[in-house]
């Protein structure tokens, strides 16, 4: 690990004001916001992230749940995933989200590893997290070994030339199906921005995942009241039952009036280069009753546009599966 | 150095044997760690250490960390992990290092009561925490009932994973957790055990859960 200077933010001014003094917010920062740790010490250790400073944000009072006038939730930056996977309002409004969080990591990690923390989690592919190999993402423009190598893991969904590295986080992709806004604090004031346009995709500059620049540090993230009556699921589909990544897995809010399907919220994980939200399963739901037909027909929309690679071209028929039989699970709760 | 330690008299302890010759080779090479040798505990061994110059390491900061109901003044490298600021500069042996990646849960000890990997933190975020390590649980004479029920369960065969598997299934205890085998199983499995000896891990647990 390389030598850093520690300093720890009394308050999000200076923690800001500090942090606006990096070259960047993506990969190769040189200074770092740390909080739980769970993935910034393990690519430290790895010296894939090698940053000059670090800036413990752990004594910011960003560790609330809070409820919003009107029925929302605010969660806070800082909120351990165990603590609002566990949050009574999260359980009883938001459960995709409680068995989202629940799905990913070991109840260790999920002790330690923070909100913010969860929507800035790094890919887990190899050719990332091994500096002795070319990527992209990593080092711009030294190449992508994995688009002819070790692939099976990798995303089929807004992938480039540049980069397949799918998107590790179980929790964005419930917080994409609920339609989440983050929210920002820089040096020149502060700012929201819904899930759906926080994360980008690799394109040609993989090394950008986000619209995160110098001094800007997530505060808080808030939920919209769900929908009346609505019904929710996670679905998770793995190479082991537990403590694994997503090989499919997708996230459903929907509501159903006289049989008919008035509200659809789907998104995915395990394929996608980000939190992939299809906007094109939930128009094939719309209006439509809630059988095994129309489930299928709205699993074949969401996976159109699916490009497989050598050795993963398994997982468009699995994710298929997977938002079809999420979709059921839902409908039937 | 004799190549056979059963010659040297009087015998050292295995433990006080290898933190000597472990740490002058430390002081040799430097690398990342800064035992803070005035503050190592001989909780375990009972014997002192030797006394050695300290390292200089730049960068290094003065903490203090209340571990096991114990303050401890420490001066570290800010690199340090809570897991080698333990066994290291503290000489809390007990917590293992296993992958060193928050992957296999070896490391795992009690921050402020809840189950983290130390692998994964650093020690100077860490002040004003209270760290529970295996050493903080019971002793030999007064285990604590997971201790007891691993022993009565045989929830181990080689044993290095032990202390975090003890680690995590105390901490379970307090969480939210269904009464079936198979919920304990999804909330372990963040402790890997490679001689797989998992039904008398949770055979152990459920036996203290049931009060039996």
């Amino acid at each position: 690990m390389h030598t850093f200077e520690f300093v720890r933010a009394d308050n999000v001014a200076s923690a800001t004001n500090t942090a606006s003094q990096a070259r960047t917010a993506q990969q190769g920062a040189d200074i770092r916001f740390v909080a739980g740790g769970t993935t910034l010490i393990d690519l430290m250790k790895l010296e894939v992230e090698t940053p000059a400073r670090l800036i413990d944000i752990n004594r910011l009072p960003l560790d609330k749940v809070e409820d919003l006038p009107g029925g929302g939730l605010k969660i806070g930056a800082t909120v351990r995933n165990s603590d609002l996977a566990h949050h009574e309002k999260v359980l009883q409004n938001y459960p995709v989200l409680s068995q989202a969080i629940l799905s990913g990591a070991s109840a260790q990690l999920r002790n330690m590893a923070t909100t913010a923390g969860n929507l800035l989690q790094r890919t887990r592919c190899m050719y990332f997290r091994d500096t002795a190999m070319p990527c992209n993402k990593r080092v711009p423009g030294s190449g992508c070994p994995a688009i002819t190598g070790s692939n099976r893991m990798l995303a089929i969904l807004g992938t480039s030339d540049h980069c397949i590295a799918t998107n590790p986080s179980d929790m964005c992709v419930a917080m994409a199906a609920l339609e989440a806004t983050i929210h920002i604090q820089g040096t020149k004031g502060a700012r929201s921005v819904p899930i759906a346009g926080f994360h980008l995709l690799p394109g040609a500059t993989p090394h950008r995942e986000t619209i995160l620049e110098p001094g800007d540090l997530i505060t808080h993230v808030t939920l919209p009241p769900p929908p009346s009556g609505s019904k929710q699921t996670y679905l998770k589909l793995r190479d082991r039952a537990s403590y694994e990544f997503a090989l499919a897995s997708a996230a459903i809010v929907i509501t159903i009036a006289n049989g008919k399907i008035t509200f659809a919220r789907v998104a995915m994980g395990g394929v996608g280069t980000k939190p992939w939200r299809s906007h094109e399963a939930e128009s094939v739901l719309l209006h439509q009753t809630t059988d095994d037909a129309t489930f299928r027909k709205a699993a074949e929309a969401a996976l159109r546009g699916a490009k497989p690679q050598s050795e993963n071209k398994f997982k468009i028929e699995l994710a298929k599966r997977c938002v079809a039989h999420a979709l059921k699970t839902a409908a039937n709760a | 150095m004799s190549d056979d330690p059963e010659t040297i008299s009087p015998r050292p302890s295995r433990r006080s044997f290898l933190v000597t010759t472990g740490t002058t080779a430390a002081a040799t090479v430097v690398g990342a760690m800064l035992p803070a040798h005035a503050n190592r505990s001989n909780e375990q061994s009972g014997s002192s250490s030797a006394v050695l110059e300290e390292p200089k390491v730049e960068g290094a900061v003065q903490i203090v960390l209340r571990i096991n109901g114990r303050d401890r003044n420490l001066r570290i490298d800010p690199r340090t992990s809570l897991l080698d600021c333990v066994r290291e500069s503290v000489v809390l042996t007990g917590t293992k290092k296993g992958c060193d990646h928050g992957q296999c849960g070896a490391c795992t000890v009690h921050v402020n009561g809840r189950r983290v990997t130390s692998c994964l933190s650093l020690a100077v975020m860490h002040e004003g925490d209270e760290i529970t390590t295996i050493e903080g649980l019971g002793t030999p004479e007064a285990l604590h009932p997971m201790q007891a029920a691993f022993l009565a369960c045989d929830g181990y065969q080689c044993g290095y994973c032990t202390s975090g598997q003890i680690m995590s299934a105390v901490a379970l205890l307090k969480e939210p957790c269904g009464p079936d085998d198979a919920a304990v199983k999804e909330l372990m499995s963040g402790n890997i055990c490679r001689c797989g000896a998992y039904a008398n891990i949770v055979a152990a647990i459920q036996q203290v859960r049931k009060g039996s």
